[in-house]
């Protein structure tokens, strides 16, 4: 998974539900498709439906991985599934 | 286009839509629309599109506020008595919403203004109480090829469809001309339930925003009617496009907007 190449990041921490989806998704909307944005995200709520949002508006969730410090990092491909 | 955090905040719920995105609330702030008639129906449709990030909404009406107007005009108030709509509408949309710029109008809609006013908005609203205007604003409409969503209401009785050049009939191909005065009681005489203006109103809105977006289908060639009573919807499906009529039929006999005699009342 070292092969992923990121090509933007936004910390959605700050915000909360569901702030936390559209702030995340104005910044994939700035990609093109097949590229990767970096989701920083929150443990709990966020984490548990920001992935199945990305998802269900068909893009591809590549990695979740958990910071150990109450934040997780989200890597969606955009467009992905189509 | 960048959002600041206050609308991420303010617009979420449009932004997580997966038919509207930030794509879609960005086609929203860029839009203009106009309404003429800011009474019930007017007040609705002013508000959810204030509230909507519409960026700039004109709207056009030379009445005042009147205590009678307030059993159904929600954009106004008992303080707003004696004060112009538009400006009380404005205030109600500016506090509503800070991203709204509103252009205000304060004059009767005429067929010598009429063009200008229309010619720099992307959606027009009928929102009138009488036949004279909603035959000028559809001649008007299709003269300039500008959409609008009209609508009617009366007692527990509403309806509306919308017009978009070259896509279906419009007004004057299925309602021909304005009634003969004798044949419709003024205003004042026939009441309507506040709320029809609510439930009315707000398709309207909904009919210019998904017009903005350009998602789903509007009603053109249909005509919505409500049956408050019965608590039908119908959707009647328009005849194509009238090849004769007289104002977008091939060869239209309508050349200049007309002006009729206003005092007879398509409802409120
Ligand atoms: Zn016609």
């Amino acid at each position: 998974m070292s092969d992923i190449i990121i090509n933007d990041e936004v910390d959605i921490t700050d915000v909360m539900c569901p702030v936390t989806f559209a702030k995340a998704k104005v910044a994939l909307e700035e990609l093109e498709d097949g590229q990767v944005l970096s989701v920083l995200l929150n443990a709990g709520e966020p984490v548990r439906n920001v992935p199945r949002s990305m998802e269900y508006e068909g893009n591809q969730v590549l990695k979740l991985t958990d910071n150990q410090d109450g934040t997780f990092t989200l890597l969606v491909k955009k467009g992905g599934t189509k | 286009m960048a959002f600041s955090n206050e609308q991420l905040e303010r617009y979420a719920r449009h932004i997580v839509l997966k038919d509207v995105g930030a794509k879609g609330q960005e086609k929203l702030l860029n839009a203009k629309v106009l309404i003429i008639g800011v009474g019930g129906l007017g007040s609705p449709v002013a508000m959810y599109l204030a509230a909507a990030g519409i960026g700039t909404i004109g709207i056009a009406d030379a009445d005042v506020v009147d205590l009678s107007n307030l059993q159904r005009q929600i954009a106004h108030n008992t303080e707003k008595i004696g004060t112009a709509k538009v400006e009380s509408a404005k205030e109600t949309i500016n506090r509503m919403n800070p991203d709204v710029t509103v252009h205000t109008y304060q004059t009767l809609v005429t067929k010598d203004n009429i063009l200008d006013f229309i010619q720099d908005y992307d959606f027009i609203i009928d929102g009138t109480d009488n036949f004279s205007s909603k035959f000028l604003i559809n001649d008007a409409c299709v003269m300039a090829k500008k959409p609008f969503c009209h609508a009617g209401i009366l007692g527990f009785q509403g309806q509306l469809m919308t017009y978009v050049p070259g896509e279906g009939p419009c007004y004057r191909c299925i309602f021909h001309n304005p009634p003969k005065k004798d044949e419709v009681p003024t205003c004042k005489q026939v009441g309507v339930i506040g709320a029809m203006c609510g439930v009315i109103g707000s398709l309207q809105a909904m009919e210019a925003i998904k017009y903005i977006l350009g998602v789903g289908e509007l009603l053109t060639g249909y005509l919505l009617t409500y049956d408050a009573l019965t608590m039908e919807f119908r959707k009647v499906k328009l005849p194509k496009r009238v090849a004769n009529c007289a104002i977008c039929g091939d060869h239209p006999t309508i050349t200049e907007l007309i002006d009729y005699e206003q005092s007879e009342c398509a409802g409120v």
